[in-house]
């Protein structure tokens, strides 16, 4: 867990100051095409002469912005989903879990593309406004987030259950709570553990969900850098320059592990009965 | 258990059904659409003729209505016809589908072959230092991205080392051969990505078993050591193991999508993507649907082979 916060504060802070010390990401130099390792760039050019280290560092940025931003989103979904459906159970219940069962039968990946498809002109989405940049951040956000909130709708479900049934509970209703202060001032509270757990392991999942949509075109679009499109372009020069290939791909694998390492060590922390397994 | 198939069956039509209405309704939201696409191609065409190819196409019709009929069509078995391949979606789809099918097939035996007596080693001395090796090669393999994988072994096996082709299905001067050694790299991008998964599963599955009493008495009757672990141990340890395999062939289908993608295999996640980026609705539709539907039938399998393997499951009504 310590490992994996350390490599996460250490990235977080590169990705921050990156600014300061290294090139602009997209500042072009076509004299200097793949060039190797050096003082100036200290992981060499790309394609067109961009500073590679600039580049992964700005793409860790958008990568990182974007699972934090969607596994919050989905956490929050997927606890109101939970809840409500915990809480309630019957009808409501059985409707929302089977939604759940549904939406987790799905081929993620084939559905992710149908969805990164889909021309928001047609939804009535300004052509301006679809240019931004934080648009297509946004965009990513939610297409994920659509499909990503079912664990934390199970898990908040289970937990839901078997704290609706305690005497605090029992208590908040006899004294005339409504439902929707009782799921969020008294049950929310004690089942905030797993949430984070579950929270804190799926970033590293969204991680590689977004680089793969945009490895295949459809997340973050260039020129803004992502690992995901970094290695698009890496691949059209894998026979000329493989070495191009090596750090984007690096990189996810280190910042994925360190969000797993972290989401372990948490449940550990935080739900020792589950260690004995 | 019957009831219980039945209705996981009839569930799976609803979530078929709904997905069908849902990715129908999507595929109207793409760039683009099929009359535009046809006056691009031929200039010949105006405006009037593309008001009555609308209405021939029932494109004029609302999209719910449309959906309608696209299902009544399909309940005849007619998937329609495929613009992007110019032939019907079934016969653009066949091949499609037995190349993934082969590339599933192979990396899944591949993985299980290497991981399933990986986990059972690992399993047999915890904490030693194959039982830490396995540890961390499944914790990494869950944080890998498997196209980055298929690109460091496209970099290694194919540009460094040129033993193996780096893409495709079959040499381009091609009397059809060499399609064993195309297959090697993205099987093994694949199958390295699950073997991590599957021995870990392994390994937790053998441990839990390993405390329970009919291990003792297997023991104390003087089965011999490899007995008691692959007779009695494993055959129970195997049961959630299948069950994990089953589910993940969800999983499987989305790694073979990007993993065809990087390595050109002529197969249906190529298909997918590229119906869906050329505009091919029937095409994409009816593959989307099939994805869906293979990751149903094994979630399906999955409860039928826990029925099959575990005695005690099948006569609990």
């Amino acid at each position: 867990m310590r490992a994996g916060a350390v490599i996460l504060i250490l990235l977080t802070l590169a990705a921050a100051l990156a600014p300061l010390f290294l090139p602009a990401p997209d500042a072009l130099d076509l004299a200097a095409r793949f060039a190797p390792p050096s003082l100036e760039h200290p992981f060499g050019t790309d394609e067109l002469g961009r500073d590679l280290a600039s580049r992964l560092l700005h793409g860790g940025r958008v990568s990182l912005a974007v699972a934090l931003a969607t596994a919050l989103l989905a956490a929050a979904v997927g606890t109101g989903i939970g809840l409500v459906a915990g809480y309630h159970g019957g009808l409501a219940d059985a409707a929302l879990m089977r939604l759940t069962d549904g939406v987790m039968a799905l081929p993620l990946l084939p559905l992710l593309i149908v969805l990164a498809a889909a021309d928001p002109a047609k939804l009535g989405v300004p052509s301006e406004a679809m240019d931004s940049e934080g648009f297509a951040v946004g965009r990513l956000v939610m297409i994920i987030a659509c499909v990503g909130w079912t664990t934390v709708a199970r898990l908040v479900r289970a937990a839901t259950l078997s704290v609706r049934a305690r005497d605090y509970v029992r208590a908040a209703v006899a004294m005339g709570a409504s439902p929707a202060r009782i799921m969020l001032r008294h049950i929310l509270p004690n089942i905030a553990s797993p949430i984070v757990v579950a929270t804190t392991l799926s970033v590293g999942n969204i991680i590689l969900i977004e680089s793969a949509l945009s490895f295949l075109g459809l997340g973050i679009r260039p020129p803004l850098a992502s690992w995901g499109n970094m290695l698009t372009g890496a691949m059209d020069v894998v026979w000329s320059t493989p070495a191009l290939a090596v750090w984007p791909g690096a990189a996810i694998l280190l910042t994925v592990m360190a969000f797993n390492l972290l989401g372990d060590g948490l449940q550990r922390a935080l739900d020792p009965r589950k260690d004995a397994a | 258990m019957t009831r219980t198939i039945a209705f996981r069956l009839l569930q799976s039509l609803a979530v078929l059904l709904v997905m069908s209405f849902v990715v129908y309704g999507l595929m109207g939201l793409m760039p683009g659409d099929p009359i535009d696409l046809m006056i691009a191609g031929d200039p010949h065409l105006s405006a009037a003729d593309a008001v009555r190819l609308k209405a021939l196409y029932g494109l004029d019709r609302p999209w719910t209505e449309r959906w309608l009929r696209w299902l009544a069509q399909l309940l005849q078995g007619e998937l329609g016809y495929s613009r992007l391949y110019a032939r019907p979606v079934v016969e653009a789809m066949g091949p499609a589908l037995l190349n993934t099918a082969l590339l599933m097939a192979a990396s899944l035996a591949v993985a299980l072959v290497v991981a399933l007596p990986l986990g059972i080693a690992a399993s047999l001395r915890p904490g030693s230092l194959l039982d830490g090796a396995v540890n961390l090669i499944a914790f990494a393999s869950v944080s890998l991205p498997v196209f980055w994988l298929g690109l460091m072994l496209i970099v290694v096996f194919a540009v460094e080392l040129a033993w193996l082709p780096a893409g495709g299905m079959a040499e381009v001067t091609g009397d059809g051969g060499g399609t064993l050694a195309h297959l090697v790299l993205p099987v093994a991008a694949l199958a390295l990505a699950g073997i991590g998964q599957y021995a870990r599963h392994m390994r937790a599955a053998m441990i839990n078993e390993a405390g329970h009493d009919y291990i003792r008495t297997a023991k104390a009757k003087g089965c011999s050591p490899a007995r008691v672990v692959l007779g009695h141990q494993l055959r129970n340890a195997l049961i959630p193991v299948t069950t994990i395999v089953a589910l993940e062939v969800g999983g499987l289908f989305s790694g073979a999508l990007i993993t065809e993608t990087v390595f050109a295999w002529p197969g249906m996640g190529r298909l997918i993507y590229d119906s869906v980026m050329g505009n091919d609705f029937n095409l994409a539709l009816s593959g989307l649907l099939l994805a869906t539907a293979m990751t149903l039938v094994g979630s399906i399998l999955a409860d039928l082979a826990y029925w099959r393997l575990d005695p005690r499951v099948r006569r609990t009504p």
